[in-house]
């Protein structure tokens, strides 16, 4: 059985030290950041690597570009900056100049989602996955703790073309330590077997569904866990397969309801096998101020919350 | 080449960007005839390339931020030998190589898709950049057009060139005074040009873009820079070499008739006539 450790590390601090560990093997790697290095946590990569590291300035859409180019001449870039400016200032950059060229040219968003705390709605992004997995060519990843955020680092750096991968602020628990972890784009991991419903979750979801799986298994419901790290491309067979068996699905993520893992789920089953679905997340809304663990809880993300909704709902 | 050999390439340009257009009966002519002087300087002077080698490594390289003036860009390619000429009759044509704007992974000698006007310059900057981390020495040309410079993204591309010093990026605007709506100076004047890219630290200079020997100037001063990125503004007559184009912001964006485009390729071939006697 997977343990969720007492180890918290958020994976933007993963993101940044994968950066510093893979810059010596990947010559070609170089990171741009939008003022903002410190907070994304590439600064790490700028002390091991201060020629290969650039900062545009406040100006996502123009770093965008430059990365465009770069990836041109050969350079593997990652623009880093908040989740809300990587993919939301820049859509369109990112649509025209990476993704219709289909550059080799990665997206490290950190600070996505309501767990970015403080800072409030304009900087909470919950749309990004949405926006993100629209673009054709686009691999969209989220992971869900410091293992796989280093996995997620490395594995698109040995894919040819565009990824967008998705970090959050907030310190959250190591479980992937766990023998016979596996990171492969695309593929999701079953982290708990069960039969009364699917727990489909992302990122910082996936250990609030493992803990919420154990209240449930207490109420006597056997819910299985998968974690969907991939957004796109989404792993049609498993979710296929295990709710072929549970016949109920429950999506989980820290972004809308609309547009993320949810309607991924929805989409798979609706076409192959349609069977209810259950999509929790942040609701047609705009979030707001309040420490990291007070919106979850205020959203009812936490473990206690989420079994009570998903009980209630499977009755 | 010297400058007759390439005002007559520059007629044979112009053929191929009216024929496109008639052909796809819908395009930019207006912006792709006043830069065509441009094109033929680049493409058969300035720019070291190679037709057969089109991704040779170290070749300059050329960004065409106003990707709607992609028939001049295609013309340009075709007379050079990078695909055949009569290809320009697919312009825009479903299944064509030679999309409405241009995409580098479809046309041979395109160095990278753009067309949204104001991103061109940011790629460029990547490029020019990647030529100082990979230490090779080549040279990068961006085309933008006057009315394109209203988007911001071309001022924090430009902030960006001039604060790291890329002396091997040139940004040419084509001053031809007329986008869609109407004159660039009443739709949101861009005036002055000069002392805005002078401010974000580039060397400026202003030509006379339908001219060969102000063109040759212009990019022998660029090559004399050391430490800031160059900027050529280029005054230009939009729609230059077809008589009822000329300064006429209808042509931005409209194909030409059958008789229009008869009398189109009879003023370019009377033109030809003229310079090759």
């Amino acid at each position: 059985m997977v343990k969720i450790s007492d180890t918290k590390i958020a994976t933007r601090e993963s993101y940044g030290n994968a950066l510093a560990e893979l810059g010596k093997e990947y010559e070609n790697l170089v990171v741009l950041d939008a003022d903002l290095a410190g907070a994304t946590k590439t600064s790490v990569f700028k002390k091991a690597f201060p020629d290969r590291h650039i900062d545009c300035g406040i100006a996502e859409a123009d770093m965008t570009g430059i990365a465009a180019g770069l990836s041109t001449c050969g350079k593997i870039p990652f623009i880093s900056s908040f989740a809300m400016f990587a993919s939301g200032r820049n859509f369109e950059q990112v649509r025209n100049a990476i993704g219709y060229p289909h550059l080799n040219v990665k997206i490290g968003a950190t600070h996505a989602g309501i767990t970015v705390g403080e800072d409030g709605a304009t900087h909470q992004c919950l749309e990004d996955l949405s926006l993100m997995r629209s673009i054709p060519g686009m691999t969209v990843i989220v992971p869900s703790d410091d293992i796989e955020a280093k996995a997620a680092v490395k594995a698109v750096l040995d894919m040819q073309g565009p990824a967008y991968l998705r970090f959050g602020r907030a310190a959250s628990p190591v479980f992937n330590d766990f023998e016979g972890y596996k990171f492969e784009i695309g593929k999701g991991i079953v982290l708990r077997e069960g039969k009364d419903v699917t727990l489909f979750a992302t990122g910082f979801m996936v250990a609030e569904s493992l803990k919420a799986a154990e209240l449930l298994a207490a109420e006597g419901i056997d819910a299985e866990v998968i974690n969907i790290h991939t957004i796109k491309p989404i792993d049609k067979d498993l979710i296929v397969k295990s709710v072929s068996k549970t016949k109920k699905a429950v999506t989980l993520e820290e972004h809308s309801v609309i547009g993320g893992l949810g309607s991924s789920v929805c989409e798979v089953l609706s076409e192959n096998l349609p069977a209810p679905v259950l999509r929790i997340g942040i609701n047609d809304e705009f979030g707001q101020s309040g420490t990291a663990s007070a919106l979850v809880e205020h959203y009812g993300l936490n473990s206690e919350a989420l079994c009570s909704k998903i009980k209630a709902w499977l009755k | 080449m010297n400058n007759k050999e390439l005002a007559i390439m520059a007629t044979k340009v112009r053929k191929g960007i009216v024929t496109a257009v008639y052909s796809a009966a819908s395009g930019h002519p207006g912006g792709s005839l006043s830069a065509a002087d441009m094109y033929t300087y680049l493409y058969f002077e300035r720019m070291n390339i190679d037709p057969k080698n089109p991704k040779m490594e170290n070749r300059d390289r050329f960004v065409l931020s106003k990707g709607h003036t992609s028939p001049g860009l295609y013309s340009a390619l075709a007379n050079r030998g990078y695909f055949d000429v009569e290809e320009l009759t697919t312009f825009r044509k479903l299944g064509s190589r030679l999309q409405g704007h241009p995409c580098m992974q479809e046309t041979p000698g395109v160095d990278m898709s753009s067309g949204s006007l104001g991103q061109g310059l940011s790629v460029a900057a990547g490029m020019a950049l990647g030529a100082k981390l990979n230490n090779q020495d080549y040279n990068v040309y961006c085309l933008c057009g006057d009315g394109e410079i209203q988007e911001g993204q071309i001022w924090e591309a430009a902030m960006f060139a001039g604060a790291r010093k890329l002396n091997n990026l040139t940004v040419i605007v084509d001053n031809n005074g007329l986008q869609i709506d109407g004159p660039v100076e009443e739709v949101c004047s861009v005036y002055p040009i000069e002392d805005k890219f002078k401010a974000f630290n580039f060397n400026v200079i202003t030509i006379n873009g339908n001219d060969f020997d102000d063109i040759r100037k212009a990019f022998e001063f660029a090559d004399k820079s050391t430490d800031k990125p160059t900027c050529i503004v280029m005054k230009t007559t939009k729609g230059k070499g077809v008589s009822y184009m000329e300064n006429q912001v209808g042509w931005h964006g409209k194909a030409p008739n059958k008789e229009q485009y008869d009398q189109a390729i009879a003023e370019l071939d009377e033109q030809l006539k003229s310079l090759e006697a």
